[in-house]
């Protein structure tokens, strides 16, 4: 295939990736956008084969690695439960960090295949192309696996911080620039090998001071970082197809992170610097008087709702953990069977990653168009009947509104305090994630419930019938 | 003077930034979770790279240095575009509206 037409080919599927990403403005159009997606991929997959001169017997390995990775990726896609997407998404950030890490090291090793020049004496921009697809892909992979480790469970949640962090992050991020300058210059083996090591080291330094409720900003973070990736291998194999996916996912990632900033009002050097929580630890404690709470049962519960005439749920990672989504699903049946006006509400970084908890609703077949953002909704909870928190905490505590000391002060919350009724469900009166004291829980309209997220919607449940 | 190629790769970059961003802001927020998935099994056309690298061997050596690395990003980059996709699709088939039914 003539280089002109291959270079045509990989534009058009290119084009073909906006498309898919396009149809992610509605629900309606998505799946369309979905299969220009995969018909792009398609299209760059078979040119490359066409454009390979020589068909050697690799070629059959090829397809054969191809397929076992295709039906680990295949098995993987059925298997996994909606509520560890957040997991899914982190695991798979890490195998294309390492595929550009590897692309990387045999374009570094073998430059003749890739046209960049013979070993040790690679063409100076596509050296630092590499250089740099490489370094990215290796933060990418060691960053996205430690993220993983954290919402698996597998290592805490909690930050991990200590002393001179930063001016190690710093020097390590010093040093990854100065090795790229003088790998360019002597083009010696032993740097790149170096380079790669140092990246993923920083990779993994980076993102273990960072906490559980910081995950949404990571996970899209990573996202970006992969593309950029993907962008410098692009810019090494001189592929169209790759610099426009790159420079897509590359500033799909940095808007998602910017946009759950803003849902915690903090900036994002302030996440990426880390130790949320860590600092507040102390302040939560010294207000640690008890105040009186009402709690209450399925029953006071379910009567208050019978009662109402609008209902607003606000679910949040709890709801997640408890895998409560189906069970609140019947609830809210149940609840519309009696003619009551069900919405829910959902903060922006509500959830472990950007748009989790609609994905869990959307699982339990509730209909989207009954799902609302912050801004659609926040002005309907001064006319609503009951507000039902489930897994949610620091997104409705008023304090961000009213006390500038407080951390959270600033965020934008959901006005759940101006229902007439608020129930709480919640395992215990223990302090969100922000390690600060809901006040909420003490409103005079508050009725807490304390209880597993699943079984007590499903007592309510019962006792609405 | 001739321009460098490098040149029309870099606008070809830039431009697309700007493409990425305005298409990205129209993604409704409820469906940032697809976005994801999706931007993943994307970015995984770096297996065009792959391919490339796992057929530097010939005949007589299929399996050199650089060429295990193609096969090893391979595997990775395929377990990316098909997981990343049907992944996608799984979770968009559950989006759906309302029924009117009163």
């Amino acid at each position: 295939m003539s280089a002109n037409l291959s270079a045509s080919l990989y534009l058009v599927s290119g084009v073909l990736f906006i498309l898919a990403l396009r149809g992610l403005s509605s629900p309606e159009t998505s799946r369309q956008g979905n299969l220009f997606g995969i018909i792009g991929m398609l299209i760059a997959v078979t040119v490359t084969f066409l454009s390979v001169d020589n068909f050697s017997s690799g070629f059959i390995y090829v397809i054969f690695f191809l397929a076992i990775g295709g039906s680990i990726g295949a098995f993987i896609a059925y298997k996994i439960p909606m509520t560890a997407m957040p997991e899914l998404v982190a695991g798979f950030h890490s195998l294309v960090g390492l595929a550009a890490v590897f692309v990387a090291i045999s374009a570094f090793i073998n430059p003749e295949a890739f046209g960049l020049g013979t070993p040790g004496n690679i063409k100076l921009a596509s050296l630092i192309e590499m250089a740099i697809g490489a370094a990215v892909g290796a933060i990418t992979f060691s960053g996205s696996i430690i993220a993983f480790l954290k919402l698996q469970g597998i290592m805490s949640g909690a930050p991990i911080t200590f002393k001179g962090q930063h001016a190690l992050n710093a020097l390590i991020l010093v040093s990854i620039i100065v090795l790229t300058f003088y790998l360019c210059s002597t083009q010696s083996s032993s740097l790149f090998w170096i380079l790669i090591a140092v990246s993923f080291l920083i990779g993994f330094l980076i993102i273990i001071p960072i906490g559980g409720a910081d995950m949404p900003v990571v996970i899209s973070m990573l996202n970006s970082y992969s593309g950029w990736a993907a962008a410098g291998i692009g810019f090494t194999l001189e592929n169209t197809a790759l610099i426009i996916t790159g420079a897509l996912v590359g500033s799909s990632g940095a808007i998602l992170s910017y946009i759950m900033c803003k849902g915690m009002n903090r900036s994002f050097f302030n996440v990426i610097l880390g130790g949320f929580g860590a600092a507040d630890q102390s302040l939560g404690d010294k207000n640690k008087e008890q105040r009186p709470v009402k709690s209450g049962n399925a029953d006071d519960a379910a009567f208050l709702m019978k009662n109402a005439s609008s209902v607003i749920i606000v679910p949040g990672y709890g709801m997640a953990v408890a895998q409560a989504q189906h069970a609140l699903r019947e609830m809210v049946d149940t609840l519309k069977k009696n003619d009551i006006k069900v919405s829910y509400a959902i903060h922006p970084v509500a959830g472990r990653m950007p748009g989790h908890m609609n994905v869990l609703l959307a699982e339990a077949n509730v209909p989207y168009d009954e799902v609302f953002e912050l801004e659609e909704i926040n002005s309907d909870f001064a006319n609503a009947d009951v507000a039902f928190v489930i897994g949610a905490n620091d997104v409705t505590n008023p304090v961000a509104k009213t006390d500038p000391q407080s951390p959270i002060y600033g965020m934008p919350v959901l006005d759940v305090e101006k229902c007439k009724s608020v129930l709480f469900v919640k395992r215990s009166l223990s302090p969100g994630y922000a390690g600060i004291d809901n006040d909420l829980f003490y409103k005079d309209n508050t009725l807490m419930l304390f209880a597993d997220a699943k079984k007590m919607t499903e007592e309510i449940t019962k006792n609405l019938d | 003077m001739e321009i460098d190629p490098f040149i029309f790769r870099l606008s070809i970059f830039i431009l697309s930034i700007f493409v990425g961003y305005y298409v990205v802001w129209s993604v409704t927020p409820s469906l940032h979770t697809p976005l994801m998935s999706v931007t993943n099994a994307i970015s995984s056309v770096i297996i065009v790279g792959a391919i490339i690298a796992a057929l530097s061997g010939n005949d007589a050596v299929i399996f050199s240095s650089s060429s295990i690395y193609g096969f090893l990003a391979i595997v990775l980059a395929a377990i990316n575009i098909f997981g990343g996709f049907l992944v996608t699709q799984r979770m968009l088939a559950m989006y759906k509206k309302k029924k009117k039914e009163k």
